[in-house]
């Protein structure tokens, strides 16, 4: 079964790596828009992946059920919230930097 | 000397960082802040004296012979409970304490104490 | 010696030293809120590290769920930034907190080591009595609970009761609503969100059954897996928190009335009590379980157990959402 083995840890490390940019997004990233999109990722890109990762590593059917109900949850529930802070902010008054002062 | 007993000093630092909170600053929230903080180094401190090299959690199970103990996590239990409802009394004193004085900060509120028209 | 984990360890306290650090530095206190969550979820996965799965439930649950909605709802109610701290306060401060400090790690050097087998307390004869004699007395693979609601179910008691006294108080405190905002929807500072908050409010609509449903696993699965009544109340809670920030105090307490959890509150302490004064009745002493079953005391201890562990969920919930409500309602003044 190695073959599942190196699929498992290909896609843990992806979802670590993803967890990473996220985190680097979120010093790098020049607006709030932007570095809510970055800690996002982190939320459901790579939280699903590591997921994935594990469950291919599951022992038990009952084991594999609940990764997969953990990772449903959390596919609903991060991108709402994301969507969350960023509307919040929008109505407060925040304006997305656009354009030129974005390149800088 | 610290790597047999490094989960002591993890535990002292924070409790120094809760404790320097919780003298230092006169507001009240952050007051509170800290002595979450404190008591959640406390609480590490005693869950790592029940840790047993190789063990697993106190759920047992005929393929597991090692656990750790399961003691300090009962007290430990009661004592978050016990946390979250001294800060939410805390919190709630706080808020009238603002809606009587109109600041939330320790020593503002003991100096309008002193004036002859205290709240 | 003591493995890789050391690395997890190290790594988790790092976080943990440089929140602790964050809470103390910034002066926006909605920083510093937010940063005692997570401070409370990094504290929950070190207690998954070392194996305190228990604990690191209701830590994450308590810590990181009710304690941030508490402090952001004061935060709403007061001021959100805290002025400069002198240094007449500083200075007195940092030198008690680290002589404090140094005391304490020089007692700590006489502890006995990091999770060694042959620690003291791994050799005392009550491990053995709770790891295996519990499996005869009263069968419930969960060590945890066990301990929690039938050897040590006295001390379970006085903490329902601090949960209720904390509970009374805030009411009492926090209790009266000022100006005439009792039961008008949408105009406490939770306001329910209108027709742009689509996406929140169909996604909170979806997730509020699994939400109720998960308390309700919790609070039965207690007894073969980590759970149990504080879990379970909390977790209740906090879905009803969810459902009030979207959809508005006034539908919340529309859909869960505060004169039902008025009676909830003492009613889980009542039970908890209650059954300690029916085995008390049938011939046993106070919370001895296995006076409820006389033929058979695992069952007895079961249905102790459970009778005991129901109590504790109820008021807890109950206690979690009039805080909350509390808090939510304050604001709402005319």
């Amino acid at each position: 079964m190695t073959v599942v083995l190196v699929a498992s840890w290909a896609l843990i490390t992806a979802g670590a790596v993803l967890a990473l940019t996220g985190a680097l997004g979120l010093f790098r990233l020049p607006d709030f828009y932007t570095r809510t999109h970055a800690a996002s990722i982190t939320d459901s890109a790579g939280a699903s992946l590591l997921l994935l990762g594990l469950l291919l590593q599951a022992e038990s059917f009952a084991v594999g059920i609940r990764l997969l109900l953990i990772m449903l949850f959390l596919l609903f529930t991060s991108p709402t919230a994301a969507h969350a802070l960023a509307q919040a902010a929008l109505k407060d008054g925040l304006k997305p930097v656009l354009g030129r002062a974005a390149r800088r | 000397m610290i790597a047999s007993g490094y989960n002591y000093w993890m535990a002292m630092a924070l409790l120094i960082v809760g404790l320097y909170i919780l003298m230092s600053h006169a507001n009240m929230v952050k007051k509170l802040l800290g002595l979450s903080v404190f008591q959640m180094a406390v609480f590490m401190l005693y869950i790592s004296l029940g840790k047993v090299r190789f063990g697993t959690a106190p759920i047992l199970d005929s393929s597991i012979t090692v656990y750790s103990h399961p003691l300090p996590h009962v007290l430990i239990l009661t004592a978050i409970v016990v946390g979250i409802a001294t800060t939410a009394l805390g919190l709630a004193l706080v808020v009238r304490i603002h809606e009587a004085y109109g600041t939330t900060d320790e020593d503002e509120a003991l100096a309008l104490d002193r004036k002859p028209d205290a709240p | 010696m003591i493995g890789n984990v050391i690395l997890v360890d190290i790594a988790l306290f790092a976080i943990l030293l440089a929140a602790a650090l964050g809470i103390a530095h910034t002066r926006s206190l909605y920083s510093a809120a937010m940063l005692a969550g997570l401070f409370s979820l990094t504290c929950a996965s070190l207690f998954v590290v070392q194996d305190a799965v228990d604990v690191a439930f209701t830590e994450a649950a308590v810590g990181a769920g009710m304690s941030t909605v508490l402090f952001l709802g004061t935060l709403a109610l007061t001021h959100s930034r805290e002025r400069v701290t002198p240094p007449t306060r500083r200075v007195p401060a940092l030198l008690v907190a680290v002589g404090t400090g140094v005391l304490l790690i020089y007692a700590s050097l006489d502890l006995p080591p990091y999770a060694d087998p042959a620690n003291p307390v791994q050799q005392h004869p009550l491990t053995e009595r709770y790891l295996q004699t519990s499996q005869q007395e009263i069968g419930v693979p969960n060590v945890v609970t066990a301990v929690l609601a039938s050897y040590r179910g006295f001390d379970t008691l006085g903490e329902v009761a601090v949960i209720f006294t904390a509970g009374v108080a805030v009411l009492m405190l926090l209790g009266r609503l000022r100006g005439n905002a009792a039961g008008s929807p949408g105009t406490a500072p939770a306001g329910g969100l209108q027709g742009e908050h689509r996406v929140l409010r169909v996604v909170a609509k979806l997730l509020m059954p699994f939400i109720l449903l998960f308390a309700l696993y919790v609070q039965f699965h207690g007894d073969f897996g980590p759970g149990g009544g504080f879990q379970a109340g909390v977790i209740f809670a906090a879905g009803i928190v969810l459902y009030t920030l979207v959809f508005g105090l006034g539908h919340a307490r529309a859909v869960v009335t505060p004169g039902i959890l008025r009676m909830l509150l003492p009613l889980g302490l009542l039970l908890y009590a209650g059954v300690g004064v029916a085995t008390l009745l049938l011939g046993g002493a106070f919370l001895d379980y296995n006076a409820l079953s006389p033929q058979d005391p695992v069952q007895g201890q079961h249905l102790g157990i459970l009778l005991v562990e129901a109590g504790v969920g109820i008021t807890v919930a109950a206690a979690m959402i009039l805080l909350f409500y509390a808090f939510a309602g304050r604001g709402a003044r005319s």
